[in-house]
């Protein structure tokens, strides 16, 4: 039989819900929170700041520095030794390069941006999670960049292609018996909204071709959602500041230490 | 086609400013083919045909000429390294002091580790080395006091036109107050005046989009410390 | 933030005049926050607030075989890691000797306290116990991480409820209404001495600034049950009375405020 209705009741195009919050780690340069469904992802950027160690400097541009990290708490079974992991840096790594893709560093050479993405609680997609909330803190810090990069995990999980899947549907046999497929496959895909362009892509699972393709499709069109969420995070920080403004105000914004 | 945005307007990375190839890239915006793009988070400005960013977050970036409050991190062979609050720290050079200084002089005895000072950006080099300079008029070594970060973005309206803003609170409180275009404010009174300058500094932060400031402001200063403010612009040098 | 002589000074003048410059008086705490029982994943968890400072701690429990010369007692374990996302200072890497002095001063504040019941946590002796970890988690530190961190770790061994187990396995995805059997609340109150002013939870520049500081942590009937004393500063007896009187003192106003919890 194939997977006729999700573990979660959710349509096979919805993704979990989402909530997003900028600015929520006073002591850093840019933060956000960024949760879906169970997955809850802290992010925080420094940055630009002069980068050590030396020898590590690019002297063309800025370096984007990644830090993916589980609390101890977090993980879905027993608890998670704390420290970096083999799967820990490998993410960090992957992550690093989904945002590079659009953060432009090039008027800060010699200097670092890190970004430090921690996980009090995970139900999968915690990478996706993660870059997400990495994104929003990146453009809460000022950092420049041509979009937001957003991330979903779509899977394909008893015959049926499913955007974010949650725990359960990773491990689908584990609980839903009598599959007529047994792969699972799972996507990690991160997208730069304005011009569909993939930034992550990751794959584990047995799949045919074409299937990866049709959830390629699925998750740009349900990345626009996550955009969405991505981009209210930042807006509503500064809802107040969008109040009209008298033109008086503005000028001082400008020019106001002309005066010596 | 044209415009998609208004003035003022709070845009975040990826928002469509304009959709025609008419109008003009200015700081925190990029082109797409004929899209005008947003690449700092902020409020839009538009002026004639030119859209630009003025960015709501980000680090101070040092430019010539600014004052800024800096704290000396690293003592060097011929002068100091300041932290300056940017990306980049800056060097103030033993031949910029206010004082003199003799060849083979203990430099600590100027400027020791973690001390904070008041100075002026000489130079930004296209590789971003920053010199400061103490040797202007009021530019020294900050003793006492105590320091506050505030949002860089905020400073000219803390500073206010002309100082207007900066000198209502020195006068409410009878503190000297030297506020850094990088964000660092320095305060030195009365530790309960030092109190109410701090809340006002934080006030103007929170309220500054708010219409009516300098009046609020005002109003508020003159409560709570019973002196009688007077408007004097040209009043402010930015030293004391 | 770094403060040097003339800034000491001028704080410490400050706090003589018996004013801290966020305006609190000497012996008052941040607005503190606690929420419970929020994590899925663990057992047990706390979010505190305390001003800016926040942190998280959750408890993860397993059964596990006993030390060898308790084998009937089951086995806590508070663990802190000082997160780089919540202070500049803070390197990544391995716990540095802060790190594990935060944890260190948590953990032997709860289990001096002869709060739980070890004995209850033995399943089958010299073979299986239950092994309670607790792990605080800093998001942003404004100072005053050991008591914050405390809170949070003492709120999170409470809202914990053991999981099903079932054939010697943990059901994780199950939890019991079964609580840590924990009899005591122990409260750690750091109390520092800045000059010649005694003041309680310390934003981060006051932590710079101290001469010395006490954490004394109490039981519900006022006893101390472990005190720690660090700063490079010295302390007389009579400070020493003074500064455990406050946190006493404190403690059993902090302790209402997790009871409601």
């Amino acid at each position: 039989m194939d997977y006729n209705k999700r573990l979660d009741g959710r349509d096979f195009d919805e993704l979990r819900p989402m909530e997003a919050k900028a600015g929520v780690i006073k002591k850093a340069d840019g933060s956000a929170y960024f949760r879906m469904g169970n997955t809850v992802a802290y992010a925080a950027v420094y940055g630009p700041r002069e980068m050590f160690p030396k020898f590590q400097q690019d002297p063309k541009k800025g370096v984007l520095r990644c830090n993916y990290n589980m609390m101890p708490f977090s993980g879905a079974g027993d608890r998670v030794r704390p420290g970096p992991s083999r799967r820990s840096k490998e993410i960090s790594a992957v992550t690093e390069k989904a945002l590079s893709a659009v953060v432009d560093l090039s008027d800060s050479p010699n200097a670092v941006v890190d970004v430090y993405i921690e996980f009090p609680q995970t139900d999968a997609g915690s990478r996706c999670c993660g870059i997400n909330a990495a994104a929003i803190a990146l453009a809460d810090a000022g950092i420049p960049m041509r979009d937001i990069v957003a991330a979903v995990a779509v899977g394909h999980a008893g015959n049926k292609i499913c955007v974010d899947l949650n725990y359960e549907e990773e491990h689908l046999p584990d609980y839903v018996e009598g599959l007529d497929d047994k792969d699972v496959a799972d996507i990690p895909v991160a997208i730069v909204p304005s011009t569909g362009e993939i930034s992550l892509l990751q794959m584990d699972g047995i799949i045919p071709k074409e299937t990866l393709i049709k959830a390629l499709h699925k998750a740009k069109a349900a990345l626009m959602q996550v955009n969405e969420v991505q981009r209210n995070a930042l807006r509503e920080k500064f809802a107040a500041v969008a109040d009209e403004e008298n033109g008086e105000n503005i000028e001082n914004v400008e020019n106001g230490f002309e005066e010596n | 086609m044209g415009l998609l945005v208004k003035d003022k307007q709070v845009v975040v990375p990826g928002d469509i400013l304009a959709d025609d190839i008419g109008f003009i890239p200015g700081f925190g915006t990029y082109r797409n083919s004929h899209n005008l793009v947003c690449s700092r988070l902020g409020l839009v400005n538009i002026e004639g045909k030119v859209v630009k960013i003025i960015p709501l977050s980000g680090k101070y970036l040092p430019r010539r000429n600014d004052i800024v409050v800096g704290r000396v991190f690293d003592i060097l062979m011929a002068g100091w390294r300041v932290d300056i609050n940017s990306p980049y720290s800056a060097v103030l050079s033993n031949k910029e002091t206010p004082e003199f200084i003799e060849r083979n002089e203990d430099l600590s005895k100027h400027f020791d580790l973690d001390e904070h000072l008041v100075c002026k950006v000489t130079n930004v080099t296209s590789q971003n080395l920053v010199d400061v300079s103490c040797r202007d008029q009021g530019l020294r070594k900050l003793r006492g006091g105590r320091i506050i970060h505030v949002n860089t973005h905020k400073v000219p309206r803390i500073i206010g036109k002309k100082g207007s803003m900066v000198s209502m609170i020195k006068q409410a409180t009878g503190c000297r107050i030297i506020v850094g275009q990088n964000g660092l404010v320095w305060i030195d009174g009365e530790p309960d005046k030092e109190n109410i300058a701090v809340d006002a500094i934080r006030k103007i932060e929170t309220e500054s989009h708010i219409p009516g400031l300098t009046d609020r402001m005002k109003t508020h200063l003159e409560e709570i410390t019973g002196v009688k403010i007077s408007l004097n612009e040209g009043d402010y040098n930015g030293l004391q | 933030m770094m403060i040097d002589q003339e800034a000491r000074k001028h704080l410490r003048e400050s706090l003589a005049k018996g004013i801290r410059y966020d305006g609190r008086k000497k012996d008052e705490f941040r607005n503190i926050e606690i929420i419970t029982g929020f994590i899925g994943t663990a057992e047990g968890s706390a979010h505190v607030k305390c001003g800016e400072t926040e942190v998280i701690a959750g408890v993860k429990m397993s059964l596990e075989k006993p030390f060898p010369d308790t084998p009937d007692q089951g086995i806590l374990m508070v663990g802190a890691e000082l997160l780089p996302m919540s202070n500049p200072k803070y390197e990544g890497g391995p716990p540095d000797a802060t790190a594990i002095e935060l944890a260190r001063v948590i953990d032997r504040g709860i289990r001096e306290s002869k709060s739980l019941d070890n004995k209850r946590l033995c399943i089958k002796a010299g073979e299986k116990v239950w092994t309670i970890n607790v792990d605080i988690s800093p998001l942003n530190d404004d100072g005053n991480l050991i008591d914050v961190g405390s809170i949070a770790a003492v709120a999170a061994i409470l809202n914990a409820r053991f999981p099903f187990v079932e054939n010697d396995k943990v059901d994780y995805k199950q939890k019991t209404t079964e609580k840590v059997p924990i009899n005591r609340i122990p409260i750690a109150v750091t109390v520092l001495k800045v000059g010649n002013a005694i003041i309680v939870d310390p934003t981060e520049l006051e932590e710079q600034a101290l001469d010395a500081r006490l954490t004394v942590t109490t039981i519900d009937d006022g006893r101390l049950c472990s005190i720690q004393k660090g700063g490079v500063g010295t302390l007389s007896i009579e400070e020493i009375d003074k500064m455990i009187d406050l946190a006493v003192h404190k403690g059993h106003e902090i302790r209402k405020l997790i009871k409601q919890e």
